[in-house]
């Protein structure tokens, strides 16, 4: 199965712009050991993986049938301002999926399966 | 519609009880449908209850009732491909698949398998305890909708939802790796104990109880033990559902209720008491689930050794009851620690704990029942006697509802 995993935020008490370097280099050290354990897995890939610039630089756009587009200042939904990254992966199910997920640091992360609207 | 209540004879009604939910999980592991699975095997029943009495029993019920489920399910599958729908495929461990090809009754793996995908943390605790009571037990929509005091659509709509998000959110057909085992495990007996109350204390129907249900819970409860010996939650429900189960006898005299207090404790069954507290002594003190279960354990083993009701330790059980509702916030905790309080501190005690649980009792007929015994203590017979009315009213359990009409009748003949 295919699944976008959002990083929807930190748990209570941590925050990114509040880490010493020493700290951030543990997170980035957790996202390269994620990268290896997935490349060293059966029928696990990351298709896709990408940190997001935060709620301020996000824009809304507004699409239609008629063609008319219309943009405001984003983002969209409330919780969509905390969403920092995401991967797209291949994994067999949730179960291998929530292992994995374990070696990301810590983060509060939402699973989202890829579905097929074809 | 599969239920006891509407199986022609008793083989069918033993080939429900005994592979109901077996059957399930090989359907499922071979077709990786849960929706289908249930429905088509709900349809191979309802064939029986019109084959069997005609062409009779057959030598294997199971193996004739997963040839008409799979046979129903093909054709379901035929439908869905006509009207060109398309479902999310349940992902299926090799192993749960290669399952299908044993005989149903060599593999009693599937159903804790069927178990845990049912009790998966990924599944909200209340959708978990319905899919488990429906998938694994293959108990009635309308009778689970009772146990959690609900209406029947609202269960229904729980079920269609937990069932979709199993397959859409990739929840394997899976035994979970040995390191999540033991936290699965716990959830799964919080469920089973549901599963158990079902048969313990029917809330519709004719039943007073039903002994073969609570016992299938039991060995539900038996096969997790084995699977993960001395787990102390295990280990706590075990002991509690024996206890209780070791009265199912002393608990009706013909079709009618026999309460605690006057039960023949000499038609308990002793060697199931002196099991269960074997197992409870080895349960330490502990924490969440497990001391839940502990607590409710400790109260069940008071009133199995005691030597009469007169002798009942009461204050123990108090005691017991308040912590468990620290623990617990459970309104129907409140409502027995009040009937433990009344029997300590009398009536007045005890109709005073019951003050703030008509909103969450609202649908239950112990409420209204336990405060109709109380004000009869106290001596308002007026109160008593409105109180067991709307009892009467709320109560779905024929046999209670007799041994309540009984006590009207009693209130009503005492002079104000």
């Amino acid at each position: 199965m295919k699944y976008v995993v959002l990083i929807a935020g930190y748990p209570e008490g941590v925050d990114w712009d509040e880490m010493t370097a020493d700290d951030r280099q543990v997170y980035l050290d957790r996202h390269q050991a994620f990268a290896d354990t997935c490349r060293g897995r059966d029928g696990v890939e990351i298709r896709a993986g990408e940190a997001l610039g935060d709620g301020s630089m996000a824009t809304t756009l507004r699409t239609s049938h008629d063609g008319t587009v219309t943009m405001t200042d984003g983002p969209f939904a409330e919780a969509a301002e905390h969403i920092g990254g995401f991967y797209l992966l291949e994994v067999p199910d949730l179960e291998v999926l929530t292992e994995i997920c374990s070696i990301l640091p810590p983060y509060i992360l939402d699973l989202r399966p890829v579905i097929d609207v074809g | 519609m599969t239920s006891a209540d509407h199986l022609a004879g008793p083989a069918l009604e033993l080939a429900w009880r005994e592979h109901w939910g077996r059957l399930v999980a090989v359907l499922i592991g071979e077709f990786r449908r849960m929706d289908l699975a249930e429905d088509a095997l709900a349809d191979a029943f309802t064939k029986a209850t019109v084959r069997w009495p005609i062409d009779g029993v057959p030598d294997n019920p199971a193996a004739w009732l997963r040839t008409a489920a799979r046979r129903r399910l093909l054709d379901m599958l035929r439908a869905d491909a006509v009207a060109g729908r398309k479902q999310q495929l349940l992902v299926v461990e090799a192993q749960a698949s290669q399952a299908m090809g044993a005989s149903p009754d060599v593999v009693p793996d599937d159903r804790l398998r069927l178990l845990l995908l049912c009790c998966h943390p990924a599944i909200g605790v209340e959708a978990q305890a319905a899919l488990a009571l429906r998938l694994v037990l293959g108990i009635s929509t309308a009778e689970i909708a009772r146990l959690f005091l609900l209406a029947d659509a609202t269960i229904g709509a729980r079920l269609t939802r937990a069932k979709r998000k199993i397959a859409g959110a990739g929840v394997p057909f899976a035994l979970p790796p040995p390191d999540q085992l033991q936290l699965r495990v716990d959830t799964a007996v919080r469920t089973v104990y549901l599963a158990f109350t079902a048969g313990y204390a029917p809330g519709e129907g004719p039943d007073l109880l039903r002994a073969d249900l609570a016992g299938e819970a039991i060995r539900l409860a038996r096969v997790l033990d084995e699977l993960v010996p001395d787990h102390a939650p295990v280990r706590a429900l075990l002991a509690l559902m024996l206890f209780q189960h070791a009265r199912r006898d002393a608990r009706v005299r013909g079709d009618d209720l026999v309460l605690l207090a006057d039960q023949d404790r000499r038609r308990w069954h002793h060697d199931e008491i002196a099991q269960a507290r074997g197992l409870l002594a080895a349960v330490p003190p502990a924490d969440g689930v497990t001391e839940e279960l502990r607590l409710q354990a400790m109260i069940a083993e008071l009133h199995a050794t005691s030597p009469d009701a007169a002798a009942t330790d009461w204050t123990s059980i108090a005691g017991h009851y308040a912590r468990l509702e620290t623990l617990t916030g459970s309104p129907v905790v409140r409502l027995n620690r009040a009937v433990a309080v009344a029997e300590v501190s009398g009536p007045a005690a005890g109709l005073a704990m019951l003050e703030g649980l008509t909103v969450a009792l609202a649908r239950s007929h112990r409420l209204p029942a336990v405060r109709a015994e109380l004000l009869l203590r106290a001596g308002d017979t007026t109160g008593a006697r409105r109180e067991l009315l709307d009892a009467i009213e709320r109560c779905r359990n024929d046999a209670e509802r007799r041994h309540l009409h009984r006590r009207l009748d009693i209130v009503s003949a005492t002079p104000r």
